[in-house]
């Protein structure tokens, strides 16, 4: 795999424009971006640091001493005729990432990291042969991240992608925004008979931007090329695009021509040099990565190994769980993490404080659990806070004995046969009672105190 | 080792130059005269010699990271052949 990541600088690589996306066509452009003759590339020093960091949260050598190079081809979207990245001696290399399918851990290799500038964006017109090119993407650093062909299934890629993603959030040098291109893959896949040891020839899937479209691109592409292996016909080398709306690979004919990119070390920059105590600095100052924040939820918050997984794999919800369980220090972690892993996206969209106040009024009796998802969903869409959506849907759950208790001795005396059955033993009965009480009080019936009642008046 | 004149048709195809027949021989020969003499360094022994990114002894050359305004777009298009809607206009490739 190879997957690139835009760094978050606040400024390109080379030159002082913006990086925000969606600003209009070519307004975040300067003479060095667009290539313009005698303009210089001086290099961006937080990008550097950034890039570092993910060298040493993938447990990569970093290389003392690192150089750029041209890598020279014409498309329109590159002003200069090269792009510039990092060839002979990358960043850093030799790292790798640990990563679980199905409870099985698997160590996939990284084989490099290194840096790059970003190319510029082409709309082709759909009615005339022409492209409109806005370049001001052009110059966004990037960081490439070369595994090994270390994966085996598509389940494997995209676990590693999903490992990668985390941390580059994890340190904040990337928004992982694979929709709008922060974050994109190549794939390169191929199969290998069984016995045989080397790999056979394989295809370079481009165009997948999301998870889910890595995932069903590499299995089609499985299906394809297993097809035309039992066929007993060769795999072409080449490069196939996702195409999303027919749910398949197309060959992306054309490219083909010609990866001869004559790389050679820019003679516009001078080569970086990493000092050890730049990265010594470096790693004392990283943040908790997910891996170290795993054990510890499991060790401070008394967790499973399963709730620490899946809190810890995205960012925003790990932090939204240790805020509402730092803040709200009346809940159990663990009733907290068991409402995060029922609706993960909800609890990680509304604020810890938010969280923190539903699941004390559940834990009061105030509200039920039930009543409470249905908050949630509430929350969530109107962004009002717990106790208004509340008081609007009169949803409040009746705690009350005495008021309860009238209603289930109607429901006893209407149902006289059931009431003779819990009597003689058949204690299943109750589900019955209480459900009847619930359905009294449109759910709002406190369902431990129903219970209670139920047993007392039919004791 | 000679440069044939495949080769210097390929390269040729790389810069996207197209070559006149006369200038395919007339190159061929010049470019074969300009390895030939730049060879001579072949004739240096440079086991135990580190290669070399940059003739300059400097190192981390870097900016700050800040954004300094760039060009205004009418400026930076002012050298398009064609432009549409503040976008460079280019024949389309794919």
């Amino acid at each position: 795999m190879e997957v690139h990541a835009h760094l978050l600088t606040a400024s390109k690589i080379f030159c002082g424009c913006a990086t925000g996306f969606g600003a209009p066509p070519n307004t975040q452009v300067c003479e060095v971006c667009l290539g313009m003759p005698g303009s210089l590339p001086v290099l961006n020093h937080k990008a550097v640091e950034f890039a570092l960091k993910m060298a040493l949260a993938t447990n990569c050598r970093v290389n003392p001493e690192s150089v750029f190079a041209r890598k020279n081809y014409f498309y329109p979207d590159l002003p200069k005729g090269y792009q510039i990245s990092q060839y002979e001696l990358p960043l850093a290399e030799h790292g790798f990432l640990d990563i679980k399918v199905e409870g099985h851990a698997r160590r996939i290799g990284i084989t490099r990291i290194h840096m790059e500038e970003d190319a510029g964006k082409l709309i082709h017109s759909e009615s005339r042969p022409v492209s409109c090119v806005d370049f001001n993407r052009t110059g966004v650093p990037l960081i490439e991240i070369v595994s090994e062909p270390d994966m085996r299934t598509p389940e494997e890629a995209v676990e590693y992608l999903k490992g990668l993603r985390n941390i580059l959030l994890y340190l904040e040098i990337c928004d992982g925004n694979m929709e709008e291109g922060s974050l994109r893959c190549d794939a390169n896949i191929s199969l290998r008979p069984v016995g045989q040891t080397e790999l056979g020839a394989r295809a370079e899937l481009k165009n997948m931007n999301s998870f889910r479209f890595v995932k069903a691109a590499l299995e089609y592409e499985i299906k394809r090329q297993r097809a035309l292996l039992a066929a007993g016909r060769e795999i072409v080398q080449e490069t196939r695009l996702w195409d999303t709306a027919a749910n398949q690979t197309v060959s992306m004919r054309g490219k083909e021509e010609a990866h001869d990119y004559r790389y050679f070390p820019d003679p516009d920059l001078v080569p970086l040099r990493i000092e050890a105590d730049w990265l010594e600095s470096l790693r004392k100052n990283l943040p908790e990565l997910p891996a170290a924040r795993l054990n510890r939820f499991q060790a401070e918050f008394g967790l499973p190994e399963y709730d620490a997984e899946v809190l810890t794999s995205d960012k925003t919800r790990a932090d939204n769980f240790e805020a509402t369980v730092k803040d709200f220090p009346h809940l159990s972690p663990k009733q907290v993490s068991n409402w995060f892993l029922d609706d993960p996206t909800s609890m990680s969209t509304i604020t810890p404080a938010t969280s923190g106040s539903l699941l004390t009024l559940v834990e009061k009796g105030t509200i039920s659990r039930n009543q409470a998802k249905e908050v949630l969903k509430e929350v969530v869409a109107t962004g009002k806070d717990p106790e208004t959506i509340i008081k609007e849907k009169g949803l409040t759950q009746i705690s009350d004995a005495s008021a309860l208790e009238v209603a289930a001795q109607e429901i006893i005396n209407a149902n006289p046969k059931e009431a003779a059955d819990y009597r003689a033993g058949k204690t299943k009965v109750m589900g019955f009672f209480v459900g009847q009480l619930m359905k009294q009080t449109r759910g709002q019936a406190n369902p431990q105190l129903a219970n209670e009642i139920f047993q007392r008046l039919l004791g | 080792m000679a440069l044939t004149r495949d080769e210097v048709l390929h390269v040729a195809n790389l810069a996207r130059l197209s070559l006149a027949p006369e200038e395919i021989e007339l190159f061929t020969r010049q470019l074969n005269d300009i390895l030939a003499y730049v060879s001579k360094l072949q004739e240096l022994d440079t086991a135990g010699v580190e290669p070399l990114a940059h003739v300059i002894p400097v190192f981390n050359v870097f900016r700050e990271d800040a954004v300094r305004e760039g060009l205004d777009r009418d400026a930076a298009l002012s050298n398009a052949p064609a432009r549409e809607e503040g976008a460079f206009v280019v024949p389309r490739i794919i």
